[in-house]
């Protein structure tokens, strides 16, 4: 008997799957996942995985949460052991009271467990063996009988479970059926072997609503399709590669013409992260709306280009899907690493625009998005996703488009406007904004035509090396950049519900925690007014946001507090006023790390009167 | 660059073609080569080319990378759009600018730094791809604007202006566009302006990737005794395979050409090509017999120039993703948006 209570929760519990990557585990840990969605529980899972094919370790960790606490939680109530490799320190990690689900086929040794765990044995292998021959059947099918032994422990509604197997196969009925078999065979040897269901239960509630369940790279790739992109250009890099695959996918089902077949897209492969680039700026050139998909290498790879996208002001969009850097770092673990090495990529004096989704729904808007800021303002847009966002699926406010929403095409002179006289200057301010007007090639035959460079120029796209000239050109992307600022997606605060002293500043993936934490930290006696970035360059409100606050925590997934550099760097902020509270082991950040950082330092900050301190 | 306006000026009674343009249409900037530069021949010979074949200058997309003969586009076609992109970089710029508009000429400039070094993925990347263009490398053995480092295209033993000699195996850019599959493959010299003209012309009329090696000396770098790519050399050592007349329009031929030694080649979009044999066992369609000319030959000394390889019946990287006949960049929202309705039913599908 564990000494320990065994924990007992409804609709709030951590289960995480230790598989071997290439087993077919990913689809039925997912048929899990979804399952409890249709139970009215959100969820909220992870894919953890190692930079390989076949063989190595892979988590999928399912977090069930009533609440909608969508962050991951940290700490495990329930692991499905299914890989010897990592059985230590599996079973190390499970919290005090949790609970051991294990193929127990083979006898293990008292040793391989714990006293304050409940064991839950079920012989996996030896009833996959009875009922099936063909060995790719026998470790399929031993995924979904440990899904249906799992829907007997946690009570699920095995009818869910079963519809969800009827979505995923309709019209192959006979597999459909095996897999509804196979699912029965395992809850039946639960019901009738094992004391169902267990402390962590699944209880249907109504708390899903119209949520739909996303990837953040489908549902960025999705938005390049809505936003107009026809070239795609790109190098495979992971955690990028789905966003490119999926936006094949999207333009496959949706962007065919219906009568003679044809493709409204055009998508490269390029050699290397140089040519995807080039092969955007040069579409974006000649009026295309292009994007590329990469992650930090391929940032690294591409800052020539991104200067001349900058200098020579031509459009381009860069989907950034962030992996834990530097060099090539831990490619399958999530970060928020290249914010600084995005914000001013390439030589000489550059920025660019950054923007910062929280999770699918937004990285589906501002890919969208993005593509009106590009060509509005001539140069390359940054759509800062990370893995966290990119590779698992999410649970996210439905996808929603306007049908009267036009594309911005930005300040682009026809052969009619041409035609009338207006005076062409390729780099001539002539609205006060920063913003010249360009030509696309072919437009005029004796009119607008100019030589687009990355040397200098005058304001007539005439080679220039004069200082005055290259200084006024300059001075001239600065007041740009100016205009960036209110075109971009601003932040948006939420107060604490007392007055406070303190505030924070996030963005991105750490979203979900940072709400969470909200919670930990208030039922700590700590108010913190919120602020959450969804673009470079800052807003006003944001220096505003620090102003009103004695000081600011900056929270984020990295080693050096990149956001905090550029909010110090860019709005000339004192640094003591911007505290750094920085997550960056590869791991997702969770409400208890931020909330233990914060708490923490707030504690300190807690002056107990002197009076009070010794009575 | 240039400093000098150029007058406008010109004779009233200066030839005009079908579209009425005079050779001072298709001019561009004075250039600011030095004086004598392989390069501005090349430039006069595709002004030349686009002149004969009465090509809308506003139509044609001129791209290049990072040196002198990329510098070189500002010289011609003053109504055409220009990108003086990245330094080996301008395969992939000319690519996405042809995916965005299927209409337009595609005419890229490259060097052999360009090209060969820097450039090299590139350069074959874009071969392999098929992408419909005119792919000229101005090739004259070493980095000029950099003052005379050899470049990857200079032979070995050849000798530097300051007597280095290049111990390093040269890349012959032509064998390396006819192993990629290229379909139009040509070598001339930028001193032999009666070939190069015709060969520019085929090559923009050719619909696929047309790559073009035009050895062209640099006058200061490069043009001293010891050097594979001087003026003396090259004439030495050319050895034409053919001369190519490009017939425009559907005219009945009229040149008057020896029997037996005209082939005509008639290319997918109905322009024709004559081609005069001077070899006679050359057969400019076996790609695999050009590649062990070319290397035999080469083996010898000998610079093989003419037209070298070509497939009338090319296809371009359009055809192989079967994208839409009007140009991507025309395409409008009501073309690409899939709109709300679709939208509300991925939704269904994701819950």
């Amino acid at each position: 008997m564990p000494e320990q209570a065994p924990i007992s929760s409804v609709n709030d519990f951590v289960v995480r799957f230790a598989n071997v990557n290439g087993s077919g585990s990913a689809s039925a840990n997912e048929l899990f996942a979804r399952a409890i969605l249709r139970h009215g529980v959100p969820v909220s899972p992870r894919n953890i995985f190692p930079s390989n094919i076949q063989g190595l370790p892979t988590w999928y960790e399912v977090r069930v949460t009533e609440a909608g606490h969508l962050g991951a939680r940290g700490g495990v109530d329930m692991m499905v052991a299914m890989n010897p490799q990592t059985w230590d320190k599996d079973v190390a990690g499970i919290e005090p009271g949790g609970y051991l689900f294990y193929d127990s086929t083979k006898p293990m040794p008292s040793s391989k467990f714990r006293d304050d765990i409940t064991v839950i044995g079920v012989p996996l292998t030896a009833i996959t063996n009875s009922t099936y021959t063909d060995p790719r059947q026998r470790q399929l099918f031993k995924n979904i009988i440990y899904l249906g032994a799992l829907c007997a422990l946690l009570d699920m509604d095995p009818k869910l479970v079963e519809q969800l197997i009827g979505e995923q196969y309709k019209g192959k009925e006979k597999l459909l059926s095996s897999n509804v078999h196979a699912l029965h065979l395992g809850r039946d040897w639960a019901l009738q072997n094992l004391k169902c269901p267990i402390g962590l239960r699944v209880k249907k509630a109504d708390k899903v609503g119209d949520r739909i369940f996303i990837e953040g790279n489908s549902a960025a790739a999705l938005g390049a399709v809505y936003g107009g992109a026809t070239v795609c250009a790109w190098y495979p890099i992971t955690p990028s590669s789905s966003l490119a695959d999926a936006f094949a996918a999207h333009c496959r089902k949706y962007r065919h013409d219906p009568e003679t077949g044809k493709a409204k897209y055009a998508i490269v492969q390029g050699e290397d992260e140089l040519a995807s680039i080039g092969i955007v700026i040069g579409a974006s050139w000649n009026g295309a709306r292009a994007f590329t998909a990469t992650s930090g290498p391929g940032i690294s790879l591409m800052t020539e280009f991104i200067g001349l996208s900058y200098f020579a002001e031509i459009p381009a969009v860069i989907m950034d899907v962030q992996r834990a850097g530097p060099s090539t770092g831990m490619p399958t673990r999530t970060q928020q690493c290249d914010i600084i090495a995005c914000a001013y990529a390439s030589h000489g004096d550059t920025k660019h625009v950054l923007l910062f989704p929280e999770d699918p729904a937004e990285a589906f808007e501002f890919a969208a998005t993005a593509f009106d800021l590009a060509e509005r303002l001539q140069t390359v847009i940054f759509l800062m996703l990370d893995l966290d966002i990119g590779m698992n699926h999410r649970l996210c406010r439905p996808l929603k488009w306007d049908d009267a929403r036009q594309y911005d095409r930005g300040k682009l002179m026809t052969a009619e406007m041409l035609e009338e006289g207006r005076d062409f200057g390729r780099y001539l301010d002539v609205d006060g904004d920063g913003i010249p007007y360009r030509t696309l090639p072919g437009t005029h035959p004796t009119k607008g035509s100019y030589f687009t460079r990355g040397t200098s120029r005058d304001r007539y796209a005439r080679y220039s090396e004069e200082g005055p000239v290259y200084a006024d050109n300059m001075q001239r992307l600065m007041r740009k950049f100016e205009t960036a600022q209110d075109l971009v997606p601003r932040p948006l605060q939420a107060n604490a519900g007392k007055p406070t002293k303190y505030g924070v500043i996030y963005f991105g993936s750490t979203a979900p925690a940072m709400d969470e934490a909200i919670g930990l930290l208030e039922a700590r006696g700590h108010h913190l007014d919120r602020l959450r970035i969804r673009a470079f360059p800052f807003h006003s409100s944001v220096a505003s946001f620090i102003a009103d606050h004695d000081f600011v925590y900056v929270v984020e997934q990295n080693r050096d507090g990149q956001l905090r550099t550029l909010i110090v760097n860019e709005n000339g902020i004192d640094p003591v006023r911007l505290v750094s509270i920085v997550h960056y082991d590869g791991t997702p950040i969770t409400a208890r790390f931020i909330a233990n950082a914060i708490g923490d330092h707030q504690d300190h900050l807690k002056v107990t009167p002197l009076r009070k301190a010794v009575s | 660059m240039t400093y000098i306006a150029k007058p406008r000026f010109h004779h009233p009674g200066l030839k005009k073609n079908a579209l009425g343009f005079t050779h001072r249409d298709y001019e561009g900037k004075i250039s600011t080569l030095c004086a004598g530069c392989g390069h501005d021949s090349i430039t006069a010979s595709i002004i030349e080319a686009c002149f004969e074949l009465s090509i809308e200058p506003h139509r044609v997309a001129k791209i290049s990378g990072i040196g002198c003969s990329s510098k070189t586009p500002d010289y011609f076609l003053g109504n055409s759009h220009g990108f003086n992109s990245v330094h080996g970089r301008m395969p992939s710029v000319l690519t996405g600018a042809n995916l965005a508009n299927r209409d337009l000429i595609y005419l890229g400039v490259s060097g052999d730094g360009d090209s060969a070094s820097i450039g090299f993925g590139q350069f074959a990347h874009s071969i392999r791809r098929g992408v419909n263009m005119t792919y000229i490398v101005e090739n004259n053995g070493v980095y000029g604007l950099t003052k005379g480092q050899f470049s990857a295209t200079a032979d070995r033993g050849s000798k530097s202006k300051k007597g280095v000699m290049n111990t390093d195996n040269a890349i012959d850019l032509v064998a390396i566009a006819l192993q990629l599959g290229a379909t139009y493959v040509a070598r001339s010299f930028s001193g032999d302006k009666r070939q190069l003209v015709p060969v520019i012309a085929g090559a923009l009329q050719h619909k696929g990737a047309a790559f073009i090696d035009v050895i062209s000396p640099c006058v200061a770098f490069n043009n001293h005794a010891g050097s594979t790519k001087s003026f003396d050399y090259v004439r030495e050592h050319n050895d034409a395979v053919n001369r190519l007349d490009v017939i425009t329009g559907r005219d009945p031929i009229t040149v008057d050409y020896a029997p037996g030694t005209v082939q005509i080649v008639e290319q997918h979009d109905g322009s024709r090509l004559a081609l005069r044999k001077i070899d006679a066992d050359y057969d400019v369609h076996d790609r695999v017999a050009a590649q062990a000319f070319l290397q035999k030959h080469a083996a010898k000394g000998q610079i093989v120039t003419g037209l070298l390889y070509v497939d009338p019946e090319a296809e371009d990287l359009h055809s192989h993703l079967n994208t839409v006949d009007a140009p991507l960049n025309s395409l409008e929202a009501q073309d690409l948006c899939p709109g709300s309705t679709v939208l509300d039913k991925i939704n269904a599908s994701l819950r």
